[in-house]
């Protein structure tokens, strides 16, 4: 068999393990994105009790390794609750909530960028605060939130490799990790392969993140409105 | 035993791995800053075929995880050093280089946009001056782009900190191996794995406490510096 062949042999895998990787990055985004959306909204117009309970939540999320998160939730979750949870929806809860801590703060961001002079006017006008959230700060906020969005998007893409460590759960990363050992038995030149090997696997990654990365440009510039540019700076 | 002695016992594995963790990070954040720095002067300043170069490496290590580019350095070009006679590196060898060739591209970008920040109008009054370029750069653009730069390089050290966990799939022992380890010794799996993200927490919170510090201490008074709008 060529180098080509073996090659192609053991990244034809990849392709089936690719929906796995796919199913809890989407996951986790949706986790993500609703629960960073209340601890936004929370710190942004909550009491002082909240607020801090918020900043506690990222604190803790932000300070810990998605690695060792997921580790600690794949031999938390399914004692705790007695019943056995899937390895990807653990796996999407353990980086779905870390990634909302990161969200969190860049929607917070987003709200306070927007002038507090617009809640005001919008106020006078006879909106309730409520109405002013909806109609006002939210569809402005919304598109100043989508830049670093974006970024916080190919952090979590990177961190899904991480879920490979849950046992049965067979994502890109641990299929190319299983496949390295037969790859490198192939003598003479089996060795070799192990270098494109894995840089065919990160190609798959670098698809998915500036993939990603372009539908959203394309969202930002759809939905940006000419002659209205937000000058505001969104601190991450 | 209870959960304190059993953390009283393992104590000791622990804090040795914390060492190498700290280590990793150390290596990873000082040496990528170095490349670094080296990667965004060629971006803003060197010709066009340099700065392409920068620029695919920028966006290859930072489009990939860092897992992929530890196994790279430890299973993928090992076959080749050994076809050119060189000796194989070491787990912790691998470790550092990846954590500090990975940094390098965040670093690169970060110091980039502070460098651009800055605005045009003083590398053209350095220049009118007599400065030559580098001597602008060196003196006038990068004491205020890296003043710029700490805010955003504090994030990135404390990323360094917790990514440094990667080389768990090299078996280096630093915390997350070690706790690992320790799990599937004692079949205290999840305690081992608290213990691991408490220590993990505490450097966390003490690191952005001293580099806020850090940031009040370097900061000129009366020298503020308006970053340009991206």
């Amino acid at each position: 068999m060529t180098a080509t062949e073996i090659l192609w042999q053991n990244v034809r895998p990849l392709f089936d393990a690719l929906p796995v990787t796919l199913e809890v990055l989407g996951l986790l985004l949706v986790v993500g994105l609703t629960l960073g959306t209340v601890l936004a909204f929370a710190q942004a117009y909550g009491r002082r009790p909240l607020r801090a309970l918020c900043v506690g939540y990222e604190q803790l999320f932000r300070g810990i390794p998605p690695l060792v998160v997921i580790l600690l939730f794949w031999n938390g979750i399914t004692p705790a609750l007695g019943v056995p949870v899937p390895g990807i929806v653990v796996a999407a809860l353990a980086l779905g909530m870390r990634s909302a801590a990161y969200q969190s703060q860049i929607f917070r961001g987003a709200i306070q960028a927007v002038p507090p002079g617009q809640m005001m006017a919008a106020r006078s006008l006879g909106m309730s605060r409520i109405q002013a959230i909806r109609s006002v700060i939210v569809p402005q906020a919304f598109r100043l939130a989508i830049p670093p969005w974006a970024n916080e998007y190919s952090s979590v893409v990177k961190d899904t490799a991480f879920i490979c460590v849950i046992g049965g759960l067979i994502d890109l990363t641990r299929q190319a990790l299983m496949k390295l050992a037969p790859l490198s038995m192939r003598r003479p030149i089996g060795t070799q392969l192990i270098l494109p090997y894995l840089i065919i696997l990160g190609l798959f990654y670098l698809a998915l993140t500036y993939g990603g990365n372009g539908l959203l440009s394309l969202l930002e510039r759809r939905l940006s409105i000419p002659g209205f540019e937000m000058k505001g700076k969104v601190e991450r | 035993m209870s959960f304190f002695e059993f953390t009283g016992t393992v104590m000791p594995r622990f804090l040795g791995a914390v060492g190498v963790t700290l280590e990793l990070t150390a290596v990873g954040i000082g040496a990528g800053l170095v490349l670094g720095l080296l990667l965004a002067l060629m971006r803003v300043y060197a010709n066009r075929v340099l700065s392409a170069i920068a620029n695919v490496y920028i966006q290859f290590m930072r489009g990939t995880p860092l897992v992929i580019q530890v196994l790279v350095i430890y299973f993928g070009l090992p076959p080749y050093f050994k076809a050119m006679g060189l000796k194989p590196l070491s787990s912790l060898a691998a470790g550092c280089l990846a954590m500090a060739l990975n940094s390098a591209a965040y670093q690169a970008e970060y110091i980039r946009g502070a460098i651009q920040a800055i605005s045009s109008g003083q590398m053209q009054a350095a220049r009118s001056m007599g400065m030559t370029k580098t001597q602008a750069v060196r003196y006038v653009i990068l004491p205020q782009a890296l003043r710029i730069v700490l805010p955003s390089w504090s994030n990135e050290l404390i990323y360094t900190l917790l990514y440094s966990s990667t080389v768990y799939f090299i078996g280096l022992e630093e915390l997350s191996y070690a706790s690992m380890k320790v799990a599937s010794k004692t079949g205290r799996v999840f305690e081992s794995y608290i213990i691991a993200g408490v220590m993990y927490l505490a450097m966390v919170i003490l690191l952005s406490r001293i580099l806020a510090y850090a940031e009040t201490r370097l900061r000129i008074p009366g020298l503020s510096i308006e970053e340009r709008g991206r």
